[in-house]
């Protein structure tokens, strides 16, 4: 029997252990895949306060060994179910804990075009700054309206040949000033009120099907296609307990508890506003602080 | 068994001369999923001795990514036979891998 066991091992549950394991609780991490979450894709972080540019590879490279030094229980098992009774199912075990954190994060939306997975590593990509080296000289294209598909356009046009930015809107959801960065590069072409409903190409892509509001389709030669239409969380697996709200996050009306006495929820799974590593943490450890309290 | 660093002049021939399976793992310094992925295949290598381990720098190889189709990375080259098996491009766990492998 656990304390407290975390199904996520991104900042908000690799925070949420560090402040359980300080408080001396007995804390088991389980993970699908790697720990890190989406951050260890930022190449520089800008934003976390008082560690200007810092990678976001050794960012969650030092929380987990700052968790592992505290003697934390880390597990490479992905999870498939929760019981009501706070028993935790991977593909292999079954775990008992007093309290749950679910800090299963997010991961990037699909377009949900039939061939787009066949398509990743080929030309489909969900991150620019990852990918983008590949494309020196070459097309890109970038679906999406936001500011992750604007940087990224940017980023892309200092690199590639020609970058088509592609948006379902007229107008933006991202910050004005990107928009008005890009309108100077000359070789970005804006291709508005248009959605990308079909990718071409044998082993890669060779291009894309485009189609605007009036329903004509217009033929895009490229290379790649970047996608940046924002996260989907994976919770569809706990919404047997769990409430969770119609595009799959977890609701909680005080950003730490669930319907669920006893399961919290922390970090990008939840229902929130503001996204960022900062808030994914300070989650992690109100989530932690309050399951300690409250089991006691 | 670890990993070797290869350069792209290697590869050929390190691919060509093996009878076992070998795997390379198509890594930049730059890259977040990449360093995940490096101690995974070094533990691998200490586990699955029938195979050979390799990594390749695909900053310095542009010729052997563009040969492969390499447009995102981590991707990992399986060859038997300097016949390619696998492409698989992105995270895997270490079991995933030696799955992949072993076939167990």
């Amino acid at each position: 029997m656990y304390d407290i066991i975390i199904v996520g091992a991104g900042p908000a549950g690799l925070t949420a252990a560090l402040y359980a394991l300080r408080a001396n609780k007995k804390v088991l991490v389980l993970e699908a895949k790697t720990y890190g979450g989406q951050i260890i894709n930022a190449h520089k972080i800008d934003n976390y306060p008082g560690m200007k540019g810092v990678s976001g590879f050794e960012l969650a490279t030092n929380l987990y060994n700052q968790v592992k030094e505290l003697g934390v229980e880390y597990r490479t098992e992905e999870v498939i179910g929760i019981e009501e009774d706070k028993t935790v199912v991977t593909q292999k075990n079954k775990y008992n804990a007093k309290a749950i954190i679910l800090a299963t994060g997010a991961e990037n939306r699909k377009l949900g075009l039939e061939n787009e997975h066949k398509y990743i590593g080929r030309g489909v990509s969900y991150c620019a700054t990852c990918d983008g080296n590949f494309y020196k000289g070459k097309t890109v294209a970038v679906a999406g309206g936001g500011n992750t598909a604007l940087e990224d356009a940017i980023y892309l046009a200092n690199i590639a040949e020609k970058v088509y930015l592609i948006h379902r809107r007229d107008e933006f959801r991202g910050e004005a000033k990107y928009v008005d960065e890009l309108k100077t590069k000359e070789n970005v072409e804006f291709v508005l009120n248009s959605n990308v409903i079909k990718i071409n190409g044998d082993s890669k892509i060779e291009s894309l099907e485009v189609q605007d509001k009036e329903g004509k389709i217009r033929t895009i030669e490229t290379n790649a296609l970047f996608i940046a239409i924002g996260q989907e969380p994976r919770n569809e697996i706990f919404k047997n307990l769990i409430n969770i709200d119609r595009y799959g996050y977890i609701e909680s009306e005080d950003g730490v508890h669930t319907n669920q006495q006893g399961i919290y929820v922390a970090g990008d799974a939840r229902v929130k506003t503001l996204r960022q590593l900062v808030t994914a943490m300070s989650d992690g450890a109100i989530a932690a602080d309050t399951a300690i309290k409250e089991e006691e | 068994m670890s990993v070797i660093k290869i350069s792209e002049n290697e590869f050929e021939e390190k691919i060509k001369n093996s009878e076992k399976k070998v795997l390379v793992d198509c890594y930049a310094d730059w890259c977040g999923p990449c360093k995940m992925l490096a101690p995974v295949i070094e533990e691998l290598s200490e586990e699955v001795p029938d195979c050979e381990f390799y990594k390749l720098n695909v900053d310095e190889s542009g010729e052997i990514a563009e040969k492969y189709g390499i447009m995102s990375i981590p991707t990992v080259l399986i060859f038997k036979n300097n016949e390619l098996i696998d492409t698989l491009v992105g995270f895997r766990t270490k079991e995933e891998l030696k799955k992949i492998l072993t076939g167990e």
